[in-house]
């Protein structure tokens, strides 16, 4: 691209912070169309983040975001302000709603309703400077100093910034060609190499020229008065999918959890926080789970009449099918499942059954014999009655066909029992027509509104600190049975890694300088023989290779730096 | 208590101690809860009762139903298994001798259905034909290989079975055979098992009592291999097996019954042409499920027989889950099976919902217990003692005089263009019971153009109607009958008289239609007129209907078919609408994962994490009453945090969103559409 073009474009890009007053005008009569009754965009959340003036190139996806986010919350307080400046007060501030809202209306409704409780409006700082101190490739972004949003001036500038981002969200329908050229690309972290910045510079400066044109196009579309009639239609699930999936390109921010001082917490931390915490609700709550509890009669009756039930609804269900148990069932055999537990097999409850409900010391050749085994025993026995209390029945080893086949076979038994929870939105899915009949489920919904304490304990958050200590016993497990050498690679890529665990955009070790470097080490004679040792150390999960953009191989240790240091301690103690 | 939340295990077992061992009844979670004990034990008696006598008649249905189509595969495996043994040398015989006879069952996609279909057919194959029969499924027969072994194991296996009851000599010989099996799964194994076995003696054929003509098949019966559903089996394992099986044919007396659920195309669809050509396929089709359904709903609620009916909404829910969704009749018979038991569970009154004598002596009963019971139901608090036995009387013959009358109005719409009144008796029937018949417009209508019928459709159908009305054991129906019938009578002796008429005087002949037309207005009218009273008549003691109407769950029946494919993302929102009941605003302070997804509606296809916290801590600030902007950046409080990360991880439980690795610390949002 000629200097001269680039420098054209970018005066392009300008052009779309002309178009304020057009823009606002439009802003002002969809609030109106919507009806919202003046003053009644409470702010939920007030966004105090600063940016640098108009630095097109590195800020354009981190603006069009916070333009997103600003947008309907400042279009409303815009509104308010020009109706007489009613609601937003002196202490309102710029309203930061969470995304882009695509239907304003009842982003604002929603918000109202959730800052009327405490009655305030609800100003929230976000942080600056870890901006600055986060990655290098940051700084090329141009950190900005930070003060609280300011009143009118500060937000007009905001609003001057939005245009494209709502135009482009009120014109979705219209105007699909535009909407192709999205002009948020997700930024990856990851992917900040230099030359994909410079690649984004570039698809950003094509987009913003290509806008450019259209912006008028769309203005004019604004004016037509077939706006009304395509405002009044409420967008149908489907249409929301492909609204949602159009592009492949996401606008988020690009803030991280490492700008918290406490980025991660583990399990432990957690549940002690967590623990003997009162629920706002706890009555109201406890009245509820008192209303399930009449039902246990029912579902005995049922469950021996051949039924079997199954709960579903928000909230762990696992202590009320607990205490239907404790006083239910304690007179009879009963079995039970934790379909959550992320180890749980379709063999570990067969054997449950044969072993100790069968009393049956044989073992089986397969599933398919066991549950035969299990069918045809049963059968002869219609005196022993079976009750299977099943939590979570769609946990995630429990999905699959095959499972779910030989529950529904068990389940069909006239003397096994059936009472299974489920809590995942898609779980019917599960069944088929043919299993559903061999369940023969009767639902009750069960809302409890309890935390799922226990079922999501396994679950390995993002946000949870993994311990790393299955980690690193695997990892000294096998590294000491490797040759001295072996050992010896694997620790100069611990090395070299974490060396480059400050930088965000380190992809791992060239296979190339890797060798250079084993060789420098004497570890290795011949890139054939690193190549053999490469292999072992895939076999054993302990190292991943990525192909980078420019078809290099990077060899990485996927183990999270403490735990890498903790065994690198290790290994220098012996 | 053992405690169940365990690090390392995930299934736990626990055994009653011998000495809390108790098997609690039904009966006792059936009384559990109500006050009344005796009453309750008596309605789950009488709920036992109605259920048995139900489950029988509509077994005798089903049975009547299937009998047709089962007779002609009876026969049809006869006479193939005959024609296998009688081999003439002829042209034909010699043609089809390499075939191998295939019956081809077109049962309809409701699949679960199926299997009362197989079990009776394979009983009645085993009592009267053969005791060679073997019941393959589709999933169980992956390969080849296993479809091989399941058929023999079937086979030999069945065989050992019904030994063992009769010649407990020949089980050393059959033990030995069984772990051949295994080792040695080929259709020459089978050749050579079968030759054995029916050489061995005629004692293998299970039944003695058949006539001696049939001798010949008791020496060797055919060896029948069901293949329950054959879309469900991958084409080639079906290729092979019938390549493989054609080779034996002169050996053995193999006959295939194919279940379809779709069309018998499919036939041609799974097979080339040349596989095909080694079956000789004869087609029978089942009753469609839709008439099956007709008639269950015809002999159990259409008739006085069970006191126990439906009211308009159950009965429209039952029917729609079975017309939009699965077509299951098994499925409508749950349906009226749950709600005989909650109608009796939760209804103190049902112990009315019996036959006339018992009804009566309950009713009695009921009064006699000082009417506590009954006192409690406003419906009858003001009626005076006996009121009740009276209404119950007139509640019956009410009954006995309704459902001819229905039938009669329904023969007579029928037949109308467009169905004012709908086309299918069940539809007549619902709106019967939802409101005054006569009073609708439809009914307006439907008279209307009944005046219109051409006399001899008109006719057929009040013939009907007499047919109808002559079963009836009522006086006052047998009334109405002679009545009709003497209409008819005169309907067709004006027609003969008009047709005299006619010949008589050709030249009168537009005078003459003239004179029949108004003649058969008329007649039309004061039938009609007739008809209306004797409705009327019939349709007073209809609220008394009611008060014995029937309250099914119908929460409860909404999802037993019909799974929720439509993610219920509404569950939190729901919640925050309880909760407004509770304390009369929703507030920020509303459960965690309320906030939580709120807040995540609000968002695309990618969720930044540390935005959401931000946004919920900010939310929770608020709650606790402080004033959130006193959080400084980076700096939220431990507790907010852990309950944030709940929170999230609950979502993820429930499947709203995932971790994803597009992008750090983000997540992706499963669902779509906010708010």
């Amino acid at each position: 691209m000629s200097p001269a073009k680039r420098a054209a474009e970018v005066s392009g890009l300008y052009v779309r912070f002309v178009g304020d007053a057009e823009v606002l005008e439009h802003i002002v009569e969809r609030r109106e169309g919507a009806k919202v009754p003046k003053g009644s965009v409470q702010k939920l959340l007030a966004l105090k983040e600063d940016q640098g003036p108009q630095e097109c190139e590195g800020s354009v996806g981190e603006q069009d975001y916070l333009d997103a986010l600003g947008t309907g919350a400042t279009a409303g307080e815009e509104d308010g302000g020009g109706g007489g400046g009613g609601s937003s007060g002196p202490g309102g501030s710029a309203v930061f709603t969470f995304q882009t809202a695509k239907r304003s209306h009842k982003m604002a409704q929603m918000a109202s309703e959730m800052a009327r409780a405490p009655g305030r409006t609800v100003t929230f700082c976000s942080p600056g400077s870890p901006e600055a101190a986060g990655s290098p490739s940051r700084g090329s972004r141009g950190a900005a100093g930070e003060t609280r949003t300011p009143p009118k001036g500060r937000k007009v500038r905001f609003v001057s910034s939005t245009p494209h981002r709502l135009r482009k969200r009120l014109a979705a329908p219209n105007l699909r060609s535009e909407s192709d050229s999205d002009l948020s690309p997700s930024h990856s972290e990851d992917e900040e190499d230099d030359d994909e910045e410079e690649r984004e510079e570039k698809e950003e400066l094509r987009e913003a020229e290509l806008t450019t044109p259209s912006k008028v196009a769309a203005a004019a579309l604004y004016r037509t008065p077939a706006k009304k009639p395509k405002k009044g239609l409420e967008p149908s699930l489907v249409e929301e999918y492909f609204t949602a999936h159009a592009s492949s390109k996401v606008t988020t921010s690009d803030r991280t959890l490492q700008k918290l001082q406490t980025p991660k917490l583990d399990q432990e931390t957690l549940a002690r926080l967590l623990d003997g915490k009162p629920s706002s609700y706890a009555d109201e709550i406890n009245q509820l789970n008192k209303e399930h509890e009449k039902f246990f009669s029912k579902w005995m009756l049922q469950l021996q009449l051949g039924f079997n039930v199954l709960l579903y609804g928000l909230g762990s269900k696992k202590p009320l099918l607990e205490r239907f148990r404790t006083s239910r069932l304690l007179g009879v055999t009963h079995l039970v499942v934790n379909g959550f537990f992320p180890s749980i097999t379709l063999k570990s409850i067969l054997n449950s059954i044969t072993v100790e409900v069968l009393e049956h010391q044989g073992s089986f050749r397969s599933p398919v014999e066991q549950m035969d085994f299990i069918m045809k025993s049963l059968r002869q026995d219609p005196s022993l009655q079976v009750y299977l209390v099943i939590h979570n029945i769609d946990g995630p080893m429990l999905r699959s066909e095959k499972t779910q086949q030989a529950l529904g076979q068990l389940a069909s038994l006239t003397n096994v029992h059936v009472l299974a929870s489920i809590d995942h939105i898609n779980a019917p899915l599960v069944w088929d027509q043919a299993k559903l009949s061999l369940f023969n489920w009767l639902w009750y919904e069960t809302t409890t509104y309890l935390p799922y304490a226990e079922e999501t304990s396994y679950e390995n958050s993002l946000l949870v600190q993994q311990s790393g200590a299955l980690a690193l016993s695997s990892l000294t497990h096998v590294l000491r049975s490797l040759t001295p050498n072996a050992r010896g690679i694997f620790r100069l890529l611990a090395e070299f890694q974490l060396e480059s665990r400050d930088n965000p955009s380190y992809s791992g070790l060239s296979f190339q300088e890797f060798y250079q470097r084993c060789r420098e080490a004497f570890l290795v004679n011949s890139d054939v023989t690193l190549r053999t040792q490469l292999t072992e150390f895939r076999d054993h999960k302990l190292i991943r290779t990525k192909k980078g953009a420019d078809s290099v191989e990077y060899l990485l240790i996927p183990v999270d730096p403490a735990t890498l240091t903790d065994f690198l301690e290790k290994e220098d103690a012996q | 208590v053992t405690l169940t939340v365990w690090l390392f295990q995930g299934c736990f077992v626990f055994k009653p101690t011998a000495k809390k061992k108790r098997i609690s009844g039904a009966e006792d979670f059936f009384v559990d809860g109500s006050e009344d004990v005796e009453n309750g034990k008596l309605r789950f008696r009488l709920c036992q009762s109605t259920w048995d006598e139900m489950k029988e008649e509509i077994e005798q249905v089903q049975e009547d139903l299937n009998k047709k189509m089962l007779d002609g595969l009876l026969e049809f495996v006869k006479k193939s298994a005959a024609s296998f043994w009688c081999r003439d040398d002829d042209w034909m015989s010699r043609m089809r001798a390499s075939e191998i006879p295939t019956a081809a069952l077109v049962l309809g996609v409701n699949m679960p259905d199926h299997t009362i279909t197989f079990e009776s057919m394979t009983e009645l194959l085993h009592d009267s034909l053969t005791p060679f029969v073997a019941s393959v499924q589709a999933k169980e027969c992956t390969a080849m290989k296993q479809l091989m072994q399941k058929v023999l194991q079937r086979l030999m296996g069945t065989n050992v079975m019904v030994d063992e009851d009769e010649a407990e000599a020949d089980l050393g010989f059959h033990t030995r055979d069984c772990p051949q099996k295994r080792v040695n799964c080929s259709l020459s194994a089978l050749c050579d098992w079968y030759q054995s076995a029916t050489k061995k003696s005629p004692v293998k054929s299970p039944r003695k009592r058949l006539s001696s003509s049939q001798s010949e098949f008791l020496q060797s019966p055919p060896v029948v291999v069901i293949f329950r559903d054959l879309e469900a089996f991958s084409p080639q394992v079906l290729q092979d097996f019938i390549l493989v099986c054609s080779q034996y044919v002169h050996q053995l007396p193999l006959v295939f019954i194919f279940g379809i659920a779709t069309s018998p195309s499919t036939i041609q669809r799974m097979l080339p042409h040349s596989v095909s050509s080694l079956l000789c396929i004869e087609l029978f089709q089942s009753l469609s499920c839709t008439q099956h359904l007709a008639t269950i709903i015809d002999k159990l609620f259409l008739t006085s027989k069970f006191h126990f009916k439906f009211s308009a909404k159950v009965l429209q829910v039952l029917v729609g889950i079975f017309l939009y969704h699965d077509f299951s009749v098994c499925n409508f018979i749950k349906g009226l099976q749950l709600s005989l038991l909650e109608h009796f569970h939760s209804q103190p009154l049902s112990v009315l919902c019996c036959h006339k004598q018992e009804a009566l002596v309950h009713a009695q009963q009921l009064n006699d217990r000082d009417g506590c019971v009954m006192k409690s139901q406003t419906s009858l608090l003001h009626h005076p003692q006996g009121v009740c036995q009276k209404l119950l009387k007139s509640l019956h013959k009410y009954h006995k005089n309704f459902y001819p009358a229905l039938r009669c109005l329904h023969v007579l719409t029928s037949i109308l263009p467009k169905y004012p009144l709908g086309k299918q008796i069940r539809e007549l029937y619902v709106l019967c019971l939802e409101k005054k018949v006569w009073e609708t417009q439809e009914y307006d209508s439907a008279m209307q153009l009944i005046r219109m019928l051409a006399k001899d459709e008109l006719v057929t159908c009040l013939q009907k109607c007499v047919e109808i009305l002559t079963f009836c054991k009522s006086k006052k129906l047998k009334k109405v009958g002679q009545q009709l019938q003497d209409i008819t009578a005169t309907c067709e002796k004006l027609d003969s008289n008009l047709v005299d008429g006619e010949e008589g005087d050709r030249e009168n002949d537009s005078s003459g239609k003239g004179l029949q037309k108004t003649d058969l207005f008329h007649l039309q009218k004061t039938l009609l007129e007739m008809k209306e009273c004797r409705r009327t008549r019939r349709k007073t003691p209809y609220e008394i209907l009611r008060n014995c109407g029937i309250t099914a769950p119908l929460g409860l029946y909404d999802g037993i078919s019909t799974p929720r494919l439509e993610p219920p993302s509404r569950q939190p929102s729901n919640s925050q609408n309880t909760l407004k009941n509770d304390s009369g605003i929703i507030s920020s302070a509303a459960p965690d994962i309320c906030i939580i997804y709120k807040l995540h509606l609000e968002c695309g296809r990618l969720i930044n994490l540390y935005d959401w916290l931000e946004a919920y801590a900010t939310v929770a600030t608020a709650a606790e009453g402080k004033d959130p902007s006193a959080i400084e950046g980076g700096k939220v409080d431990e507790l907010k945090h852990a309950r944030f990360i709940r929170a999230v991880s609950e979502l993820e439980f429930l499947g709203f969103v995932k971790s994803t690795k597009q992008k750090t610390d983000h997540v992706a949002r499963l669902t779509w559409g906010g708010c």
